[in-house]
């Protein structure tokens, strides 16, 4: 079982620059996740490039742990754009 | 990854042109992203290719690390790996699928 906090440290840490983050257990068996990003590392990134960079965060708590984890990313410009 | 592998994804990315790594088929999905990718491809009116990973380990293993993206579905269109079911569906709600897929050559 994966505590929320140990998915934040890791976005935080491998990430970085997070300026917002959200991590919601989609389905209560805490391998469902969703997590809303917001980061200046992102600033010039596509998503792709921005979803990776959080993969690549997680880490092998992608390869197991985490069954799924849906991605909101977004560079501290659109994330106030996003908020309106 | 051994090249043969390698070779394999690459004939089958390079083989199609639009192509989704998928659990389950297109008629069958047996996830719910891979249902909603098949969805919003149907709804684009696209024609693709479907790859059942379930079938297929080495593929469903050697695919992640392929596109450095731990996790399935996998779009690709014309060669490019394209994302995930978020950014599909992010994709498609703003006009954007439509217009890579519509696109002949880029």
């Amino acid at each position: 079982m994966l505590e929320p906090e140990v998915l934040e440290q890791r976005i935080r840490d491998g990430v970085g620059e997070v300026s917002h983050l959200v991590i919601t257990d989609l389905t209560g068996t805490r391998d469902h996740w969703e997590a809303l990003v917001v980061s200046a590392a992102f600033a010039g990134k596509t998503p792709v490039e921005q979803h990776q960079m959080v993969y690549a965060a997680m880490g092998e708590l992608m390869a197991g742990p985490v069954h799924a984890l849906a991605l909101k990313t977004y560079s501290p410009e659109s994330w106030a754009k996003a908020e309106g | 990854m051994e090249d043969t592998l390698r070779d394999r994804i690459q004939g089958i990315i390079e083989g199609n042109e639009v192509v989704l790594f998928m659990k389950g088929t297109k008629h069958f999905p047996q996830c719910g992203f891979s249902a909603t990718v098949v969805e919003v491809l149907r709804r684009s009116g696209s024609e693709f290719e479907d790859v059942n990973v379930l079938e297929d380990p080495a593929i469903r293993q050697g695919i992640k690390e392929f596109a450095n993206w731990p996790t399935i579905p996998q779009l690709y269109v014309r060669g490019k790996f394209v994302g995930g079911c978020d950014i599909i569906r992010e994709m498609y709600e703003k006009g954007e699928l439509e217009a890579l897929l519509s696109a002949k050559e880029s």
